[in-house]
């Protein structure tokens, strides 16, 4: 018999019932929910006069909706600014309360993006099935767990069920082998394979990210890359369990103590896929030919490396794709064969669920040491993941290393990566992000994002445009 | 949950490929805590000249009359045209949700994202996949002729054209079964409670560390 791959095991260790017409029930082990998608849900379940299956299986946070200055934070939900906004979160509150469901609540030192906070808590745990109302769950996949995003419809399903009703996915395998370079980050390894499979390439696939390049890597560099899985199309993306995976979850607040440890490692050592699955497709990708990348369009795969220019339509033979450049071009304001390093930045943006992890405000505070802001970006901004991000950070220093340098520091939430609060970029303006979408009007109206790196990022807030971390 | 069996109405173009739910109703609107009223924000902005706020009265907003859902000819539209990979982006449940409210009951495309796809069956909104070629024609054929209408058949799997011609698609049995009855899928889930209690038991002793360890303080 063939051997299974990680996604395979996953899937079979999850299987409630399969049904004849090919469906089946998955069940869930893990729920993380946020104020944006829950409320139909919850009206969901009083209308129908429903309760929760397992309560413990939930884990609720607000975070997009939240805002970051200190000022309109320090007053909790009452001091939210934007009253449809007060609102959604002094909803999740109200659920929370009334069906008994723990929630880190806005000014708790526990609160965060839900997608930080289900791994640092150890919530989320190798070997789980994860959900969430959100496109960005498969995060969590960076622990070997089964981890995707829900449409709300299915956020009620499993609250009162405690399954999914899915259908397998396909196996594929992302197999960047190498080392990378130095100021190549996790970041550039995922923009660089959306480059290469388009943003549709994962489609109907569950993503596992193999190689040496992830072997080497953190956990939180693991993360970065899971969560971008979605971009790739996919959703679900994925690492194997190994040391690192185990370390990182010792001592965690949630993570099994005592013989329940021992057993729960025991288990996650299993967690890999066998030497003769198969995979449905395989991507082999170089690590060592990887530079830095920056996203010039409105889509994810619309990114080249820094070193390259924007792209001309008139040598695009498709003429969805030409069209589609031309467009982005004319949206992005800029010209065909321009120098990425020309693009001048307005604002700079370090943080979202992609990039706001210890490591990622510590690769913007070590290029940011020593230097300064440039004086034509109005607004360069850090907000750390988690509220524990922050501490941390604030305990090594970083903090006080990127205000010295020009960078405001905020409060935790999902902020301007979708501008849902009120961090956002104005019509026209361009900002180096380190979030994961470059949509149209995505970071606010008429805004102009470039997907890159923490340490692109701050490179380009000190040069006020886009310049190669490597050489400064 | 809505049922759909059978939509004939005007096609209207959405003609470009990686249409995201970000541009099928912008974050501001998310912050509404009900499941209607997202129809007027749909495409917003696309469709108005201004940017949108949430709760506002669109009928005063400058609209673009560039955009072929304000020309005249789609007014009224059922069934949405576009192309590869339509619905990418985030998982919001508000993007079918403002695509039925505006009043539209199916989107062709050659493909769709994962998240979006599903999501629409729970809503009484059908994506269709055809092939690329199939929708290039169907395209052709809409911008031609002023008042070009669709006829859609989930019973059969079928898209027909004005001419007659017509175009099978694939659906899951469980999705197309759900969609014609109108039912409500938690309901159905809810009837395997027992093999869900006995998986749970059985999960319960293989792996106790999955149980129990999120408790309010």
């Amino acid at each position: 018999m063939a051997g299974k791959t990680l996604y395979d095991k996953l899937w079979d260790a999850h299987l409630v019932k399969e049904r004849d017409d090919g469906s089946a029930l998955i069940y869930i082990d893990r729920h993380i929910i946020h104020e944006v998608t829950t409320p139909q849900a919850f009206e969901g379940l009083r209308i129908a006069g429903r309760k929760p299956w397992r309560v413990d299986s939930i884990l609720a946070t607000p975070d997009h909706n939240v805002p970051t200055t200190s000022n309109e934070r320090a007053s909790g939900v009452e001091g939210i600014e934007d009253p449809v906004s007060k609102i959604q979160v002094q909803t999740l509150d109200n659920n929370c309360d009334e069906f008994g469901i723990v929630e880190f609540k806005i000014n708790d030192a526990r609160q965060g993006i839900v997608h930080v906070i289900g791994p640092e808590t150890g919530a989320c745990l190798p070997g789980m099935t994860v959900v969430c109302g959100d496109s960005h769950t498969a995060t969590n996949g960076a622990l070997g767990a089964l981890a995707h995003g829900i449409g709300t419809s299915e956020v009620e399903h499993v609250m009162a069920t405690q399954c999914l009703v899915a259908k397998k996915m396909k196996n594929l395998l992302i197999k960047v082998d190498g080392q990378l370079g130095e100021g190549v980050t996790p970041k550039d390894v995922v923009l660089a394979i959306i480059a290469e499979i388009g943003t549709a390439g994962g489609t109907g696939f569950a993503m596992e990210f193999g190689g040496q390049v992830f072997r080497d890597m953190s956990i939180e560099g693991r993360m970065t890359v899971c969560n971008m899985a979605i971009e790739a199309g996919a959703r679900a993306g994925m690492v194997a369990v190994d040391q690192t995976t185990i370390d990182y979850v010792k001592g965690r607040t949630y993570a099994p103590t005592d013989d329940q440890w021992d057993a729960a490692v025991a288990n996650w050592r299993e967690l890999v896929s066998d030497d003769d699955a198969t995979f449905d497709k395989v991507v082999e990708i170089d690590g060592s030919s990887i530079k830095p990348q920056v996203s010039w369009g409105t889509s994810p795969e619309m990114v080249l490396p820094v070193d390259a220019l924007v792209p001309d339509p008139a040598k695009e033979a498709d003429p969805v794709k030409k069209s589609g450049i031309e467009r982005a071009l004319n949206y992005m304001g800029l010209a065909a064969g321009q120098k990425i390093t020309d693009i001048s930045v307005d604002r700079v943006f370090i943080g979202s669920c992609t990039n706001s992890r210890i490591e990622d405000v510590r690769a913007a505070a070590e290029v940011a040491k020593g230097r300064q802001v440039a004086g034509s970006v109005i607004e360069a901004m850090v907000v750390p993941g988690s509220g524990q991000v922050k501490a941390q950070a604030e305990a090594e220093g970083l903090d006080k290393i990127l205000t010295e340098a020009g960078f405001q520091w905020r409060e935790p939430g999902c902020s301007m990566c979708l501008a849902m609060n009120a961090d956002k970029l104005g019509n026209g303006e361009h900002c180096a992000s380190t979030s994961n979408r470059n949509f149209e009007g995505r970071q606010g109206y008429g805004g102009r994002t470039h997907l890159v790196s923490p340490a692109m990022a701050a490179a380009a807030a000190i040069a006020g445009h886009f310049v190669d971390v490597r050489d400064l | 949950m809505k049922s759909f069996t059978q939509v004939t109405g005007i096609a209207a173009p959405m003609d470009r490929a990686n249409v995201d739910t970000d541009m099928i109703i912008p974050k501001n609107f998310l912050k509404s805590i009900k499941r209607t009223g997202f129809g007027k924000n749909l495409f917003d902005e696309l469709r108005y000249l201004d940017e949108g706020l949430p709760d506002q009265d669109c009928s005063g907003r400058p609209l673009n009359e560039d955009f072929p859902l304000n020309f005249p000819r789609y007014q009224g539209a059922k069934v949405l045209l576009s192309r590869e990979n339509f619905g990418c982006g985030s998982s919001r449940e508000h993007a079918p949700w403002a695509l039925d409210d505006y009043g539209f009951r199916a989107v062709i495309a050659p493909s769709f994202a994962d998240i979006f796809f599903n999501n629409s069956f729970k809503n009484g909104l059908l994506p269709i996949i055809l092939d690329a070629e199939i929708v290039e024609q169907l395209f052709q054929e809409m911008y031609a002729r002023e008042g070009y209408e669709l006829s859609i058949d989930l019973a059969t799997q079928s898209v027909s054209t004005p001419s007659g011609e017509s175009f099978s698609f694939e659906v899951d049995e469980f999705r197309k079964h759900c969609l014609l009855n109108g039912l409500d899928d938690i309901g159905l889930t809810l009837q395997e409670a027992d093999a869900i209690r006995s998986y749970e038991a059985q999960r319960k002793q293989q792996a106790p560390w999955l149980f129990g360890a999120i408790q309010p303080e």
